[in-house]
Formats: structure tokens, C-alpha cells, sequence
């Protein structure tokens, strides 16, 4: 019984763990460009809920000053993780732009098929 | 006000001289400002080293912020290491960028090419002087994604799915380091790297810091291309345009060594990667094996640009053998080798963009009979390939004796017999250029083959001339780089 409350307690590592893992699997797994792009930022979300669910705490309030609340819960995560929201539109947006340039040049933006096309050169 | 203020300029100087470039028109404009911005770089990085070894550790708060609540730069003398480095080659070789450029790229990308490399510059400046682990973090994805744009300019259509892979497998790299990041933050309350460091002490062991550790050491040794995490390199380096892939390989994976010592060092400690993890024999396994695999993989490359960049993993695995030595004379050597690799393999790329600039080519068969023809550049090449054997009066020298030495301290005369016997597989893949390039008749376009334009050549010849000055007087390289690993050593947090 302790095992399972254990288990539940933690339930936003969990869904963590999932995001992350079939992120990074995706990414393995798919030879299409642009859905590889997708599970690179799924990848990246599951990051910015690593950070985030730490820095609530039960029951405490967004941290502005009040003497009526106590517990505040920590602000710096969602500063941090809006930085990193920024650096990941950037990221899948110079991905995407070369996937555009690539399909320019290729015809195709499946791997196998532009590596196919490569071993001919 | 200008002096107290250095750190900062360090990193806003690039950064304000890429929007600007990002602004103009003409690509001449651009690259006087690049060259500017590019001057002033070094200028500051010796004036910290300065100060750094006659007063200690500098510490700045960016926007009077104290840490360790504020972002702070904090300039030791193996970051300032480390800055030098990277502004000197970056002022080195911009002079050389701008013919080679203006053949590479088309004319209206040329004011990009100089934001962006400026954008590249801030960003591993940034890696380098930052106290704080996210800014680093940030700062990594700044040089990264300009790293990306950078390769994908490349000649070659190849050079964008080099670019995309790079970008797939970099944005894994950062996401590790971020993660890591995460669990220390998650543990420490803090990101300032040295308040990280005093708050660990006794935590070190728990499970959530190992894998933190366990998350930093694959996210940075992905960016530093640590065998076998380095398939993004080769390609890379082959496609993008011949100045940027000088750059890159003389700084980009130094930077991230850089932040494997710094975290491994000062932030854990040496007693905890050391004494109870296996890391030792992880790190002598990898870094054997890049020096032997990359080696050979090298000697049946067709392509020179992808023959250097598989020499470039082997030449990282002796920068990573010293941080597995992890002695005073090991450390040394690997620190040292991170200044001599630069210079030794940024000589080597100018030298063949420049044949690429005068010829075209970039088969090594292609090659015939260009050391007549371009005897110079050739010249440069040669030296450079010497000091990547090792051979005395070189920089290579100094990096392996150092290596060797700090090998036998261990009691491990296995591994210095194995440096030394690497070190003959890179006598057949650069043997092999020089007996075609020295020793056969020239045919097709190198028949018209010059040395290219004082602006192309002087760079080139000055870093080989550096090749063979630092590998004859070592007090200023070996120095320095000794006196960093006394004090990555000692564990000053």
C-alpha cells in the first residue's frame, strides 16, 4: 500500500517521465523531418514541467507580499522555464526553416529517401 | 569605469556588434564592424588574464545584482584561459574570412554570415565567463543555434542535413545539461555555480545529484563530441563554409570542455567524480577509443575536410584522456592541448579553405601537386600535421609529453604506450596528404594554383608560426594551463 501511495504521490514525475521518453523516441523512431522536430519539442516540454511542478508549493500563494498568506510558492522556475520557452521556439524554428530549405534542395524531407539519394552522388 | 565594467563588455560587445550587422546592407560593412568587435575581444580576455593572475578570481555582478541571487560572471584563470583563446583565434581568423567568404556565400547572405559568427562568438564567450548554470545554458543555445545557421550556409546541399542533425542531436545535448541543471537546482535552491558548490557538501552522493551528474556529463559531452557521442561532427565540419569550420573546430567543443572541468571540478569536486564513481575508467575507455576509432576512420577519409574532422574526435579523446588522468601534470596536458588543438587545427582548416578558395577541391586525390603550387599554404599544413603527430618542437609535443607524463605518475604505462601508438595512426592519415600533395605531378585546376592573397595567407602562416613558437616556449601555454589544474585540483569552490 505504501508502494502505490508512494507511486501516486509522485504522479507529475511520472507524466514527466512519459513526455519525455516518448519525446525522445519519436525522434529515434520517426525518419520524417518534421515529426522528428515534433518529438524534439515534446522532449523539451516535459523539461519546462521538471522545473515548474517543484517550484509549487501545497497551498501557498503566488509570491506578492500579503499579511494575510505565509506560504508562497517559488517564482524562479516559471522565470527560468519562460527563458527556456523562448530557446526552444528558436530552436524548432531554425529547425524547421532548414527542413524548408532541405525540401528545396532534396524534394523530400523523409531521411531514408535523401539518403538514398545521397549514396547515388 | 570602462575596466571595472570588462566582463560584461566580454559578451555585449559581439552581441550588440550582431545586431548592428544584422542591420546592414553591404557585406564589406559588416565584416568591418565583425573586425572591429574582433579586435577589441582579446584586448579585454588579456586584460582579465592579467588581472586574474595578479589578484585572484574576479567576480561581477551583472546589473548590481549580488550573487547569488543575481547572474554572476566570474572570471578564474582557466575561464580567462578560455576567453583568450577563443577571441584570439576568432580576431586570427577574421581577416581571412572576408575573401572566403565572399566566394562561399551569396552576396546578399554576407551581412548575416557576420551577425550570425558574432552571434556564435557572444554565445561561447558567454559559456565561458558565466558563474550561473542556466545563463550558461542560454548562452549555449546562443552559440548553438548560430553554430546551426551557420554550418547550414555551406556550398554543399549536405550541408543542411549536417546542420539538421546537428541541431536534433545539440537540442538533446542542451535539453540533458538543462535537465541536470533542473535536479542540482531542485536539490540547491540556487543556480550560482559556486554557492551550488558549497551546498552540495554532503548531498553529494544522494541519488537525484548522480543524476544530475549522470545528465550534465551526456548533455556536455554531446556539445564536445566525446566519442562515441561525436556523429554530428564529421559532416558538420565537412559541409560548412571552410572559414566557419575553422572556428568551430578550433573553439566550439573547447568551450564545452571547458564546462565538463568546470562542473566536474568545482562544482562536485573531484573527490566525489573521482573517488567513488567510476568515471576514471569511463572516461579512459571513451577517450582510447576516440584516439584509436576516429584515428582510423581518418586514414580512409577521401575527403580532407572530413579526414581533419574525424582527427579533430581523436584529438578531443587526448583532451579528455588528461581530465581522466586527472593529476596535476594529466590535467595539464589536457588543458594545455585545448589551446594547442586549437591552434594546430585551425592552421590546418585555413590552410585547406584556402585550397578550396583557389581550386575548388576537396578530395585529397584531387590534390596532386599542390605543394609546388601553393607552397606556403602547403607549408602551414605541414606543420600543422606534424604538431598533430606530435613531433618535437611542436605544439603537439608539449601537449602529449604532458600526457605521457602525468600517464606514467599513474603507474600506467599501458596508457602512454597507447598515446604514443595513436599517435603514429595520425603519421598515416596526414603521411597520406603530404605524399600527394609533395611527390606527384600536378594535373587539372591546381595547375593554376597560387598562394591565395596576403589577407588569406597571413592568418594561416600566423597560426602555424604559433604552432611551432608554443611549442618551443612553453611558459606562457603550459604555464597557464598548469596553474589552472593546480587550481581545479586544490577544489577552490
Amino acid at each position: 500500500m505504501a508502494v502505490i501511495h508512494e507511486i501516486i504521490a509522485h504522479y507529475n514525475h511520472w507524466i514527466i517521465i512519459f513526455l519525455m521518453v516518448s519525446g525522445l523516441y519519436i525522434v529515434v523512431a520517426r525518419g520524417n523531418m518534421i515529426k522528428k522536430l515534433v518529438g524534439l519539442g515534446l522532449f523539451q516540454t516535459s523539461v519546462y514541467l521538471l522545473y515548474l511542478s517543484p517550484g509549487k508549493i501545497l497551498g501557498g500563494t503566488p509570491p506578492i507580499l500579503s499579511p494575510d498568506y505565509s506560504v508562497y510558492s517559488n517564482p524562479l522556475p516559471h522565470v527560468l522555464i519562460l527563458t527556456a520557452i523562448v530557446v526552444g521556439i528558436a530552436t524548432i524554428a531554425v529547425g524547421l526553416a532548414l527542413v524548408v530549405r532541405i525540401h528545396e534542395a532534396f524534394g523530400t524531407i523523409e531521411e531514408d529517401e535523401i539518403f538514398a539519394e545521397d549514396e547515388d552522388e | 569605469m570602462i575596466a571595472a565594467n570588462l566582463p560584461a563588455l566580454q559578451v555585449v560587445v559581439p552581441l550588440l556588434g550582431a545586431v548592428i550587422c544584422a542591420f546592414l546592407r553591404r557585406g564589406a560593412v559588416a565584416w568591418a564592424i565583425t573586425l572591429v568587435v574582433c579586435l577589441v575581444m582579446p584586448a579585454i580576455a588579456s586584460t582579465l588574464l592579467a588581472q586574474v593572475l595578479t589578484s585572484g578570481p574576479i567576480s561581477y555582478a551583472l546589473g548590481g545584482w549580488r550573487p547569488p541571487i543575481g547572474i554572476e560572471y566570474r572570471v578564474d584563470v582557466l575561464s580567462a584561459f578560455i576567453l583568450l583563446l577563443v577571441s584570439v583565434i576568432a580576431a586570427i581568423m577574421l581577416p581571412y574570412a572576408k575573401r572566403s567568404i565572399e566566394q562561399e556565400i551569396p552576396a546578399d547572405k554576407h551581412t548575416w554570415y557576420y551577425a550570425i559568427f558574432l552571434l556564435c562568438l557572444c554565445g561561447l564567450l558567454g559559456m565561458a565567463i558565466s558563474g550561473d548554470a542556466f545563463n550558461i545554458f542560454v548562452f549555449m543555445e546562443v552559440s548553438s543555434l548560430a553554430t546551426y545557421a551557420l554550418i547550414s550556409m555551406g556550398k554543399d546541399r549536405r550541408a543542411l542535413l549536417a546542420a539538421y542533425q546537428y541541431l536534433v542531436m545539440g537540442t538533446i545535448g542542451a535539453t540533458f545539461y538543462v535537465i541536470g541543471v533542473g535536479f542540482l537546482y531542485s536539490m540547491t535552491g540556487t543556480l550560482n555555480l559556486a554557492d551550488m558548490a558549497s551546498r552540495l557538501a554532503g548531498i553529494e552522493n544522494s541519488r537525484p545529484v548522480l543524476a544530475a551528474l549522470a545528465f550534465l556529463t551526456v548533455g556536455i559531452s554531446l556539445k564536445l563530441a566525446l566519442f562515441p557521442l561525436h556523429v554530428w561532427l564529421p559532416n558538420a565540419y565537412a559541409f560548412a563554409p571552410s572559414v566557419a569550420t575553422a572556428f568551430l573546430a578550433a573553439t566550439a567543443t573547447k568551450v564545452a570542455v571547458y564546462l565538463l572541468l568546470r562542473y566536474f571540478f568545482t562544482v562536485f569536486g573531484a573527490s566525489v567524480i573521482f573517488a567513488h564513481l567510476p568515471t576514471t575508467e569511463v572516461f579512459l575507455l571513451l577517450s582510447v577509443a576516440a584516439m584509436f576509432g576516429a584515428s582510423i576512420v581518418a586514414v580512409f577519409q577521401e575527403n580532407v575536410k572530413r579526414m581533419l574532422a574525424y582527427s579533430s574526435v581523436a584529438q578531443i579523446g587526448y583532451i579528455t584522456l588528461g581530465i581522466a588522468i586527472a593529476n596535476q601534470a594529466g590535467l595539464t596536458g589536457g588543458i594545455v592541448h585545448l589551446f594547442n588543438h586549437a591552434l594546430m587545427k585551425g592552421a590546418l582548416f585555413l590552410a585547406i579553405g584556402a585550397v578550396v578558395y583557389q581550386t575548388g577541391v576537396v578530395k585529397i586525390s584531387d590534390m596532386a601537386g599542390l605543394g609546388k603550387r601553393m607552397p606556403l599554404m602547403m607549408g602551414a599544413f605541414l606543420v600543422g600535421g606534424l604538431s598533430l603527430i606530435g613531433v618535437p618542437g611542436t605544439v603537439g609535443f608539449i601537449s602529449k609529453w604532458y600526457l605521457v607524463y602525468g600517464a606514467l605518475e599513474q603507474d600506467w604505462w599501458w596508457l602512454a604506450i597507447l598515446i604514443v601508438a595513436s599517435s603514429l595512426i595520425s603519421v598515416v592519415y596526414i603521411g597520406r596528404v603530404v605524399e600527394v600533395v609533395w611527390f606527384r605531378q600536378a594535373s587539372g585546376p591546381v595547375k593554376r594554383a597560387t598562394d591565395p592573397p596576403a589577407s588569406m595567407l597571413l592568418p594561416t602562416l600566423l597560426l602555424a608560426a604559433m604552432t611551432v613558437y608554443f611549442g618551443i616556449d612553453t611558459s606562457a601555454t603550459a604555464g597557464v594551463a598548469g596553474l589552472a589544474a593546480d587550481w581545479l585540483l586544490a577544489g577552490i569552490r
